[in-house]
């Protein structure tokens, strides 16, 4: 029974392919004067960031509250957890309270996986460490499905689409995440990166590595660009930011060697001027502003799917 | 408690390879006879039908805690723990808080264990001050003490400053000392937390390269065999490590090295989960890691096997992977652990266990007293253990912490009695 | 709503109505609606998933034939307001898929196969309410076939089939089921 959302390994491609009709579902929600359904109507979420990440938490809560959830905003800075009170503890704490489900997001890789251990309740992982980001990876699925192959797809995958993905993946929640989701529902992705910024058995992850980005670009039906954070140059993994910008940067120039119907993306927040040019980011072919609101919508599904019944319904594969 | 022993029916594993079944009477301290049908005058009778006698178990390294955290372990509850594995000698590690790095905190500890009685408790002296790694300690002195320290280490940290390695190699030939290396390069184990490979890159947990131990391991081989003088390396984790060392053995080099039992039977795969009771220094490697070292232990390239076992307080084990504490218990199991690796397995039989487990750690450690093999006039220091005991899960021992990865595991085995120069301090594998 | 068909396979069971009697039924309630609606006037067909959208669609055609007038038709999924929700997996959503104008104002003919406990029919308003504010909503189903748990009526009834609980009703349309026939079998499980 899957009863948490830790990792997009968790999710067959039936189980993707539930999430993401029930998030074309959900999407018109938005335009409806009424956007508010009673689903989860005495059902508790608590969002449980240990990291300060407003963009994500407001998703969350939003999607929690549009299914008419209470949500419960826990956050580390000025709590009992900056006195120094444990996971453990935190964990026990809210179970006391009795939470339905708990959205964690944490600095630590495997703090989803400890804190499942510790509640009762559904455990989805916003963002462990370098781990993983599984409803990052399924919002951005969406956004390639919606995109590429216009937004009545009920059951389509995103087989035969290439998904080239740049920059800091050994530090990448949202790479592990994204290789392994994509390539479940049937998409050929591309890590484009140097090479210390790629783990050292990534050739055994379900994806092609290239160290040449503009090699990969006319080739490529979508552009996913992950953040890069300076501190990366004091430890060596490139020697500064001007040469990671020439060589693995997308700036308009380099946006005009996609095809024609190529989008450009980013989990953000951006480094604009680093790993993404200003130009590139507002263009017409970035998904980064409806990334956010499809982030609501895919967020509805997975707390719907998990939460609505007794559990996340099995699909026959 | 009856000075005369008989223990009737056993098979004597012997450094000539022999599985002897023999009776051994053990009177005022010593082996006082081995044989068939010895009389059992005045003495008390264990019935060892089955069972296996090996050499009191020395280990080379283990982790006390006493002084500094005595809420993870006291020399006290270390050393039942350490009896009950079969132990009759353990080496205490430095790393305690004062660090044991003058004749004041080794003597300390060299005390607490003979006030507790249960093994004897041989101190190692750390290389450097304070294990900071810039200037030597007062080895010399500590050697001097009542401890009479031989085996020095920093271990928890590396030696890493090439000089320093250098002159505390050359120092120590002054009294047959040994300089223990802990083998980590620091710059490439910054912030590590499992061994670099699938599993870390999967799991987003920063590597820990095999290449920051071989890497170590070859230039203090190199060091030695410059400065002539005895190199020991502690817990050897890699396939690597254990090529090179057998490169320095075929030259002739004075190395000798240890491993693990958790190293001979675990892989980095039990990470999956993020219990951090599967978080030691050095990690858990792969299979074929795992593979190598049986072979290397087996052939003698690795000379013994040592516990390291370390102790942490629950609140140290229950959190954040990235927040927890390094290290896994490791005395009460290690036997069993060893016969399932390798004697099960066919790599090593009892003869062989005998040498690896308290023959050779008492050489490396000169520790005089131990590791004899089990003859007339020699120490009664003798562990008698059934290796047909039907398997047990492994539950709560006598140690006061609780961090084992083999928790739950069936284990094959028991130590049935651990005799200390002639008194038993572990009798039906229960503490006397 | 339609009987849980999954363990009445195939013909299994007696058929309560025909191809010939599903298409004189449909044609009924089709100028039944015109009459009760002043012609049709403001009037929006709303099917509930999954076979009261092809019902719709048919009632829609019919109407079209008979006045020339262009019936806007869609479909108006109720999972995410039932109220049986907790007592089972979650279930995967239908389409709601509503005709450009919204519902405010317009006269809404709820179209489904089965009538029964009256449960899905309650969904399908609160569903609606939250869509805006319809001057009038009526209900269109091709089988009544009584039991109901809540105040609810069917303003158009295809066929009343009084039945008992112990009873499964499958409705089966050519769009949906390759067939149209109604069939009453016997099976434990009410859905």
């Amino acid at each position: 029974m899957k009863r948490h959302l830790i990792s997009a390994a968790d999710l067959s491609r039936a189980d993707a392919l539930l999430i993401l009709d029930t998030a074309e579902e959900l999407a018109s929600l938005a335009d409806r004067p009424i956007k508010k359904l009673p689903t989860l109507r005495g059902r508790t979420v608590v969002n449980l960031f240990f990291e300060d990440s407003t963009r994500t938490r407001i998703s969350f809560e939003a999607a929690a509250k549009r299914l008419s959830a209470d949500v419960i905003n826990f956050s580390a800075k000025g709590s009992s957890v900056a006195k120094g009170e444990s996971l453990k503890d935190t964990a026990l704490t809210l179970e006391a309270m009795g939470s339905d489900a708990v959205v964690i997001r944490h600095s630590a890789s495997g703090a989803a996986h400890r804190l499942a251990g510790w509640v009762q309740g559904s455990v989805v992982n916003a963002g462990d460490g370098t781990h993983e980001h599984p409803t990052q990876a399924l919002l951005d699925a969406f956004t390639i499905r919606r995109r590429l192959r216009g937004s009545s797809t009920r059951g389509a995958g995103l087989d035969g689409i290439r998904v080239t993905i740049v920059g800091d993946v050994l530090h990448s929640r949202v790479a592990r995440s994204n290789v392994l989701l994509l390539s479940t529902l049937g998409a050929e992705v591309t890590l484009a990166a140097p090479p210390t910024l790629l783990p050292l058995a990534v050739e055994n992850w379900p994806c092609a590595v290239s160290y040449d980005l503009d090699r990969e670009l006319p080739k490529s039906d979508v552009v996913m660009m992950l953040r890069v954070q300076q501190e990366r140059m004091n430890a060596a993994y490139f020697p500064s930011v001007r040469e990671y910008s020439r060589r693995y940067g997308l700036d308009a120039a380099r946006m005009a060697r996609l095809p024609d119907h190529a989008i450009v993306m980013h989990p953000g927040p951006m480094n604009r001027g680093v790993e993404i040019a200003a130009d590139v980011a507002d263009s017409v072919r970035s998904t980064i502003v409806e990334q956010v609101a499809n982030g609501v919508t895919t967020r509805m599904a997975v707390l719907y799917l998990l939460l609505g019944g007794t559990e996340f319904p099995a699909v026959a594969q | 408690m009856s000075a005369r022993w008989l223990v009737k029916g056993v098979a004597i594993a012997g450094p000539g390879g022999r599985d002897e079944i023999a009776d051994i009477l053990l009177s005022d301290g010593v082996v006082a006879a081995t044989g068939a049908g010895l009389s059992d005058v005045g003495a008390q009778v264990i019935d060892a039908q089955g069972l296996v006698a090996l050499p009191g178990l020395v280990d080379l390294h283990t982790h006390l805690r006493e002084p500094g955290r005595e809420d993870a372990e006291t020399v006290e509850t270390g050393t039942r723990a350490a009896a009950l594995g079969g132990y009759t000698a353990v080496h205490a590690m430095a790393n305690t808080d004062p660090v044991a790095d003058t004749a004041g905190v080794v003597e300390q500890v060299w005390r607490l264990g003979q006030a507790a009685g249960h093994c004897d408790v041989q101190p190692v002296g750390a290389v450097t001050v304070g294990l900071a790694g810039s200037r030597l300690a007062e080895l010399g002195t500590m050697a001097d003490s009542a401890a009479r320290v031989r085996v020095f280490s920093d271990d928890g940290k590396c030696v890493a400053d090439p000089l320093l390695m250098r002159r505390a190699l050359e120092y120590v030939k002054a009294f047959d000392g040994v300089i223990a290396q802990h083998a980590q390069d620091p710059r490439l184990t910054e912030g590590a937390q499992l061994n670099e490979g699938e599993m870390s890159g999967r799991l987003g947990l920063a590597g820990w390269p095999a290449v920051a131990e071989e890497a170590i391991i070859a230039r203090d081989c190199l060091l030695a065999a410059h400065v002539g003088s005895a190199l020991h390396v502690c817990h050897v984790s890699t396939a690597g490590s254990a090529e090179i060392i057998r490169w320095a053995k075929s030259k002739g080099w004075p190395v000798t090295a240890e491993v693990t039992p958790h190293h001979l039977l675990l892989t980095d795969e039990l990470a999956e989960g993020y219990d951090p009771v599967f978080k030691v220094n050095p990690p858990l490697r792969t299979a074929a890691d795992v593979a190598e070292l049986r072979r290397a232990l087996a052939d003698g390239t690795i000379d013994c096997v040592a516990t390291d076992h370390a102790p942490h307080p629950v609140e140290a084990k229950e959190t954040e992977w990235s927040e927890a504490a390094f290290g896994m218990t490791g005395l009460e199991t290690a036997l069993r652990v060893v016969q399932l690796a390798m004697v099960d397995t066919g790599l090593l039989d009892w003869p062989g266990v005998a040498d690896r487990m308290s023959v050779r750690p008492a050489r490396i450690g000169r520790l005089a007293g131990h590791g004899a093999p089990l003859a007339v006039g020699g120490p009664a220091n003798l562990t008698l253990y059934d290796p047909a005991a039907s398997a047990e899960a492994v539950g709560p021992g006598a140690s006061k912490s609780r961090n084992t990865p083999f928790a739950g595991m069936a284990l094959p085995g028991r130590v049935v009695a651990t005799f200390l120069r002639g008194t038993p301090t572990v009798l039906d594998g229960k503490l006397v | 709503m339609c009987a849980t068909g999954s363990s009445v396979a195939g013909r299994d069971g007696l058929a309560v109505l025909d191809a010939e009697e599903i298409r004189r039924a449909l044609t009924r309630i089709a100028h039944e609606i015109l009459e009760r609606t002043h012609g049709g006037e403001e009037v929006i067909l709303l099917g509930i998933p999954t076979r009261g959208v092809p019902l719709a669609r048919r009632l829609a055609a019919r109407i079209g034939e008979f006045e020339g007038l262009e019936v806007p038709c869609g479909s108006l999924d109720v999972t995410m307001h039932r109220d049986d929700l907790r007592l089972r997996p979650a279930r995967a959503l239908g389409r709601t898929d509503l005709p450009v104008g919204g519902v405010d104002g317009k006269t809404i003919v709820l179209v489904d196969d089965v009538l029964y406990s009256g449960r899905t029919v309650r969904a399908a308003l609160d569903a609606l309410t939250d869509l805006g504010r319809p001057r009038t909503v009526q209900l269109a189903v091709l089988v009544d076939r009584g039991h109901r748990e809540l105040p609810i009526r069917a303003d158009y009834v295809g066929k009343n089939l009084p039945t008992s609980q112990r009873e499964v009703v499958r409705v089966m349309l050519s769009e949906v089921d390759g067939q149209d026939v109604v069939l009453i079998g016997e099976e434990g499980r009410k859905s």
